[in-house]
């Protein structure tokens, strides 16, 4: 299956009802959240997580027959099958409100440099890997994307299409 | 403005409405309601020093005088959305509810599929189909970046929707906003009149014949469907709603629209149509210095 593949098909909840080995289950997702972000499992009750293409994962709200072969179902939420499974900026932006832990928050020039896809040095006391990076917007903390901390560095990881001057 | 002359006889005002056809219009916002409140869009553009202006008919709209959206923090937490006035009409007639099913016929690039997932608080299911993949695309980077998660995107010409991938489950309502000769968008852009041709329009209104029939055969008893376009021309207007009433079962009926409108028209050069395409609105970019629209209301009987 390739990223090409228009066939979605629903993720096996638990580990014995999955037939491919390198396949997430429902748990595995629900446990990445809340192991890495601390994101209650409750946050996702009502969703489905649908895998299109290897290792691509989204979340959609509905139960549709499965596989079921369209263009889109609800929001790319995670990219699992690789070592560090990394969450998308939307799937950040939309439940990021949860994360609890691997939240950085960032002053206004670093998350505008952030946005614009610039890496930014910075001291760091918490893991390493990918985390929630949020800014004040509105009076609140918004979660803006997701950033790769290694080295002394976030790098941002706002994809091309997405980064802007705001 | 020359296509234009053949609307002379059912415009009141014709000079207003050239005149106005004439002005640009400025950029209008949608607040996305499944990401942030009124409230908090009005402190980011002001935190922003952006200019925004009240819409009198519709909480969640506001005129952008100076700024276009794109480049700013509300657009790129995806809390606004790029949308003109009157392209908030069809979704706020068809009034989805939370949990309901909706059908959004011809959905790229997204403007209307996303106030109806927001309408319905994001909950039931929005299937959204475009025949074109290039706008599919930007369908669903919009989908994505207002963080809707009930919308299913289909490839497919919206006269042969087929409901297949949804075990054949029917719809309670379905938007219809066709593809036409977008006359109603002059101000936005200026050219769109330059390839105007009445074959073209012909053409296109069997496109839409088809377009809304299918949407009607595909809503269950008891529900609605709202057929709109951008353009003033009633070969792709009344004349497709007069085709409709004979294909298959519906009914058009009023509905309260907060703008100053005319009614549908009822004879067209030598045609007359069914007297209910009165009960559709005709709006005209002179009575709400807005863009041009057309926009009706069906419901399909209960059984």
């Amino acid at each position: 299956m390739s990223d090409q593949s228009t066939e979605f098909t629903r993720l096996p909840e638990t580990n014995e009802e999955r037939d491919d080995p390198e396949r997430a289950t429902r748990e595995e997702v629900l446990d990445f959240w809340a192991d890495r972000f601390g994101v209650p499992s409750e946050t996702f009750e009502g969703y489905t997580f649908w895998e299109r293409g290897a290792g691509k994962l989204w979340l959609y709200q509905g139960s549709p027959p499965s596989p079921v072969d369209i263009e889109g179902l609800g929001m790319t939420f995670l990219r699992t099958r690789q070592e560090h499974w990394k969450p998308t900026l939307e799937a950040v932006q939309r439940f990021g409100e949860h994360a609890s832990q691997n939240v950085i928050h960032l002053d206004e020039d670093a998350a505008r440099a952030f946005v614009a896809g610039e890496d930014h040095e910075l001291d760091w006391d918490g893991d390493w890997g990918y985390l929630v990076v949020t800014h004040d917007l509105a009076g609140a903390a918004e979660p803006v994307g997701v950033g790769l901390y290694v080295y002394g560095e976030l790098r941002s990881q706002v994809p091309k299409g997405r980064r802007r001057d705001v | 403005m020359e296509p234009l002359d053949r609307y002379r006889p059912i415009i009141d005002d014709f000079e207003a409405f050239i005149d106005a056809c004439e002005r640009p219009l400025p950029s209008a916002i949608r607040v996305n309601t499944i990401k942030a409140t009124v409230e908090r869009v009005r402190t980011a553009l002001a935190d922003a020093d952006i200019a925004y202006d009240p819409v009198d008919w519709h909480d969640g709209l506001f005129v952008l005088p100076e700024d276009s959206p794109g480049a700013n923090w509300p657009y790129f937490h995806g809390w606004i959305h790029g949308q003109e006035e009157v392209s908030v009409i069809p979704a706020t007639v068809l009034d989805p509810q939370p949990g309901e099913r909706v059908w959004d016929a011809c959905a790229a690039p997204g403007s209307k599929t996303t106030q109806l997932a927001a309408l319905m608080e994001d909950t039931g299911e929005v299937v959204a189909t475009d025949n074109n993949l290039g706008r599919i695309s930007a369908l669903r980077t919009n989908t994505e970046r207002l963080g809707a998660t009930t919308v299913a995107v289909t490839h497919e010409d919206g006269r042969n929707h087929s409901l297949k991938p949804f075990d054949g489950e029917g719809y309670d309502r379905a938007l219809v906003d066709v593809p036409c000769s977008c006359e109603g968008t002059i101000r936005k852009n200026p050219d769109t009149l330059e390839d105007w041709s009445l074959s073209h329009v012909e053409g296109i209104s069997g496109v839409q014949k088809g377009i809304l029939k299918r949407a009607v055969e595909v809503t269950e008893p008891g529900g609605t469907v709202v057929y709109s376009t951008c353009t003033f021309a009633p070969e792709e207007n009344e004349a497709v709603l007069d085709y409709v009433l004979d294909e298959v079962a519906c009914e058009i009926v009023d509905y309260d629209l907060p703008l100053n409108h005319a009614p549908g028209i009822t004879d067209w050069e030598d045609e007359s149509f069914d007297p209910s395409v009165a009960d559709a609105k005709r709006i005209y970019p002179h009575h709400n210095d807005t863009g041009g629209f057309f926009c009706a209301k069906l419901e399909v009987p209960a059984e």
